[in-house]
């Protein structure tokens, strides 16, 4: 855990508070940073039932078994990964958040096959909303994001985007999407998405 | 572009996915006994097959898991994919010369 007063998002150098505007906006594309996410990186057996409820009863979600799914609740987000490791998100700039999830993942998988791993600062969280917001992603990524097949709210994947590796996770069926991207990469992606965005109107708006 | 089947999150393009060369090479159980013609053929000397191939490839960009894929090297079809320490599947060896 980093000094609270040390802690940064990797965009803070382009003040976007400064020049965001309040949601709706009029704009096919609303881009915001949603700074300072909490991950902790989850490996286990989810064909062990005690390792799939200790995770349950410690997050109050269950965990996707499904490929590319993840579970909400409130304020966090469990997102599969692969077969045997998860993503647990976070949005709650408070001091100790991380530890605290990562010491009640820990708790409730003592003596069990599993690995909890504090991510620290490494991610940084952008959001991207819109009508156009598919249209945006389509430039640079190689999934197949129609709603037929990439399948709506809660849906996610590790993947591309400008050559820069990203988890997406689908939040709306509007359609909103988060975009996880490690802080090195934050700003060019930012800016990146910015310029793809510029042809369908592009709302900076507050997180 | 390839559109590869991950055995884990299903089909996604070329650009996600890393080749990790030729499938099945077993490493010498005892290194030291090797010559060095020997052990030249097993780090370097690979069989460059134009036909049925047995390649590992990994979903670098993906959920990072290993696996292996029996591949035409002339179509670029791509006609199983099969688990790491899995032996390789009874195909057609399809040589074209
Ligand atoms: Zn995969």
């Amino acid at each position: 855990m980093i000094e609270t007063y040390l802690r940064q998002s990797a965009l803070d150098h382009l003040g976007l508070a400064g020049h965001s505007t309040a949601a709706p906006t009029e704009a096919g594309v609303q881009l915001s940073e949603k700074p300072l996410p909490v991950a902790v990186n989850l490996r286990g057996d989810s064909g062990d039932a005690a390792f799939v409820e200790a995770v349950r009863e410690a997050l109050g979600l269950a965990l996707p078994t499904l490929p590319n799914t993840a579970t909400t609740g409130e304020g966090l987000a469990l997102l599969w990964l692969g077969p045997d490791e998860w993503l647990a998100m976070q949005h709650d700039a408070a001091a100790f958040a991380e530890a605290q999830l990562a010491t009640k993942l820990r708790k409730a998988l003592d003596g069990l096959h599993a690995a909890v791993t504090e991510m620290g600062e490494s991610l940084c969280c952008l959001s991207l909303a819109g009508a156009q917001a598919r249209a945006v992603l389509a430039k640079g990524c190689p999934l197949d994001l129609h709603p037929r097949a990439f399948g709506g709210s809660g849906h996610c994947a590790q993947s591309l985007l400008a050559k820069a590796a990203v988890t997406l996770l689908q939040v709306s069926d509007a359609p909103a999407f988060e975009l996880y991207v490690r802080r090195s990469f934050a700003d060019y992606l930012w800016r990146w998405l910015e310029d793809a965005a510029r042809e369908y109107g592009v709302a900076v708006v507050r997180p | 572009m390839l559109l590869i089947a991950c055995p884990h999150c299903g089909p996604r393009a070329e650009s996600e996915f890393h080749c990790g060369g030729e499938a099945h090479i077993e490493r010498p159980k005892d290194p030291a006994s090797l010559s060095d013609a020997e052990w030249a053929e097993f780090v370097f000397l690979r069989d460059n097959i134009k036909g049925l191939v047995f390649e590992r490839w990994n979903h670098a960009h993906g959920c990072r898991r290993w696996f292996n894929a029996a591949r035409d090297s002339v179509t670029y079809e791509i006609l199983a994919i099969y688990p790491m320490g899995s032996p390789p599947p009874a195909l057609d060896p399809r040589r074209y010369v």
